[in-house]
């Protein structure tokens, strides 16, 4: 065989090899989605949205303080970590030259890379412990601090591939720095910071490791800021272990919304990214 | 207003890097000045310090002085913005603000610098800036496509629309038809001659010939292998063209360098 011979087959077989490997990624993404939902679709009565759960061997109740005390935490550590890790993303971006900005930079890497449960000690250390409770609050600190340095980045990023002769057009018309900040640059680069926010978001979603020692788990209605609040990774892991059939298919249903709502957000990412050039 | 502005001994640096050295010259209040010179010569450099634009690249420092009505622009009293407002820039390529559009990108100087809101004196200003630079008849029914829509002709003319709406005293244009087709170029000549009875115009161009054609002055400028570039001759450009005074500027305009 020539060289050239050679050469293709490998190519040709190297191609398949890697095709091999994203089929087999995909197949286990669609056996995990298809295997919770003939698990978890029986149980998505209407009930499992309105109800709160009930005793074993009563049937009805459902999931939904756990969903509203998910939403609630997701929540508040949005309204948190967006505007924080927003702005420090444009910071760096923009001005993100000196010693301060490289340590910012290198605490949000490190940040990514730590066990989110070593996160939730951290939060039950420095919430939970001193106000003697588990509560709503200290389970958004957790969150917020997991979503921030994904925040950072990807703003950072975004605001960072806004050519800046965009920019110099903005201040040479006489538009104050701050303003060409974030009514010229901030705009341009929003696709891709609501992409990072919608990431992070569905990052959160499903996390139960920080909540366990943080929300800690309600079975009642709460919405109380200090108080335990349900979680829906919570319930699922609570009702997974548990011995009986009921419970744990509520604990598939469960799976099932946390991981229809992370397709949604990364689909709301995706298309948030395509309408790039978009107005 | 006199709009008369000059520079004085004024040297650019790039970091430790002198980009250009004691250019001193006054440039003629409603008339065209040229730069022209070879690439890496310092024409931008000297454009961008005009407007203190230079200043928002990292590490770089001007000396000497840029005289603006009798004061200089880089007295420590001097705020940017209102300065900027009176010295207006076009860049070489196109930069129109991609989320705004066509009639936004013309009114964010009048909107975001000034403080004009109302509504038909806005619609006002897009107009007679579009008419000026000579691109409403292309764009009246389609105001509201993203400035990005338009054609590189188009968004340079766009450009110039927006530099003109904030009504600046001196305009400085780098290269604005470097990337365009000759029919563009001839409408962004045209244009410059038009509105050179309201505005103090400096323009940098690599082309001879419309440096010849729509400028009053000509600057010469050159920079040695090593050395920062320095002003050579500077003159009415029926002079420079016809008779240069300097054996430099003779070559470059013969084009035996550069
Ligand atoms: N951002 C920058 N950082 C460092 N040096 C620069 C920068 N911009 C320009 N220079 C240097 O300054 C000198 C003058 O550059 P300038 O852009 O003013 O030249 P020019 O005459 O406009 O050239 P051209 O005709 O190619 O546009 C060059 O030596 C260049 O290397
Ligand atoms: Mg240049």
């Amino acid at each position: 065989m020539s060289r050239l011979a050679v050469r293709n087959a490998w190519s040709a077989f190297m191609i398949c090899v890697a095709a091999a490997c994203a089929g087999i990624a995909a197949l286990l993404l669609a056996i995990i989605v298809l295997y919770v939902l003939s698990k978890g679709a029986g149980a998505l009565r209407p009930t499992f949205f309105t109800q709160i759960p009930r005793p074993v061997g009563i049937p009805g109740g459902g999931v939904a303080n756990a969903i509203l005390g998910s939403a609630e935490i997701i929540a508040l550590a949005s309204i948190a970590a967006v505007p924080i890790g927003t702005a420090a993303g444009v910071y760096l971006a923009l001005f993100g030259r000196g010693r301060v900005a490289a340590s910012v930079r290198f605490l949000s890497d490190v940040l990514t890379g730590v066990p989110s449960i070593a996160i939730g000690v951290f939060a039950y250390a420095l919430v939970v412990l001193p106000a003697r409770q588990f509560s709503a609050v200290s389970a958004s600190v957790a969150l917020g601090i997991i979503m921030l340095p994904i925040i950072v980045r990807t703003t950072e990023e975004a605001v960072r591939l806004v050519p800046h002769t965009i920019r110099e057009g903005a201040l040479a018309l006489g538009i104050p720095a701050w303003k060409a900040t974030l009514l010229v640059t901030v705009p341009v680069a929003r696709p891709g910071i609501t992409t990072g926010v919608l990431l992070a978001i569905a990052r959160v979603a499903g996390e139960s490791a920080p909540l366990l020692f943080t929300a800690f788990g309600n079975p009642q209605w709460s919405v109380g800021l200090t108080h335990p609040i349900a979680a829906l990774p919570l319930v699922i892991f609570q009702y997974a272990i548990s011995p009986y059939k009921d419970w744990q298919q509520t604990a598939w249903g469960g799976a099932l919304v946390l991981i229809a709502l992370v397709f949604a957000l990364n689909l709301a990412a995706r298309v948030a990214l395509r309408s790039r050039f978009a107005r | 207003m006199k709009q008369e502005l000059r520079t004085d001994r004024l040297s650019a640096f790039y970091g430790a890097h002198c980009a250009i050295r004691d250019i001193t010259m006054t440039f003629r209040p409603k008339s065209i000045t040229a730069l022209i010179g070879p690439s890496g010569c310092g024409k931008s450099t000297l454009l961008r310090c005009l407007n203190r634009m230079h200043e928002v690249i990292a590490n770089t420092t001007v000396k000497g002085q840029v005289m603006l009505d009798g004061s200089n622009v880089y007295d420590s009293g001097i705020d940017t913005t209102s300065l900027r407002r009176r010295v207006g820039m076009v860049f070489q390529r196109p930069n129109p603000f991609p989320t705004m559009s066509i009639s936004d990108n013309v009114l964010a100087g009048v909107r975001l610098a000034g403080d004009v809101s109302d509504r038909s004196t806005l619609a006002e200003i897009a107009e007679r800036s579009l008419r000026r630079a000579a691109l409403w008849d292309e764009v009246k029914d389609i105001l509201n496509r993203p400035g990005t829509s338009l054609s590189g002709g188009q968004q340079q003319r766009l450009c110039i629309a927006r530099a003109l709406a904030i009504e600046p005293e001196v305009l400085l244009m780098d290269e604005p038809a470097s990337s365009l087709d000759p029919i563009s170029t001839m409408k962004i000549e045209d244009l410059m001659r038009e509105i050179k009875t309201d505005f103090t115009i400096i323009i940098v161009t690599h082309n001879m010939q419309q440096a010849a054609r729509v400028s009053d002055f000509t600057g010469f400028m050159l920079a040695g292998e090593a050395a920062p570039g320095e002003l050579i001759e500077f003159d009415e450009s029926s002079k420079i063209f016809t008779t240069p005074q300097d054996k430099r500027t003779e070559d470059y305009i013969t084009g035996r360098f550069g």
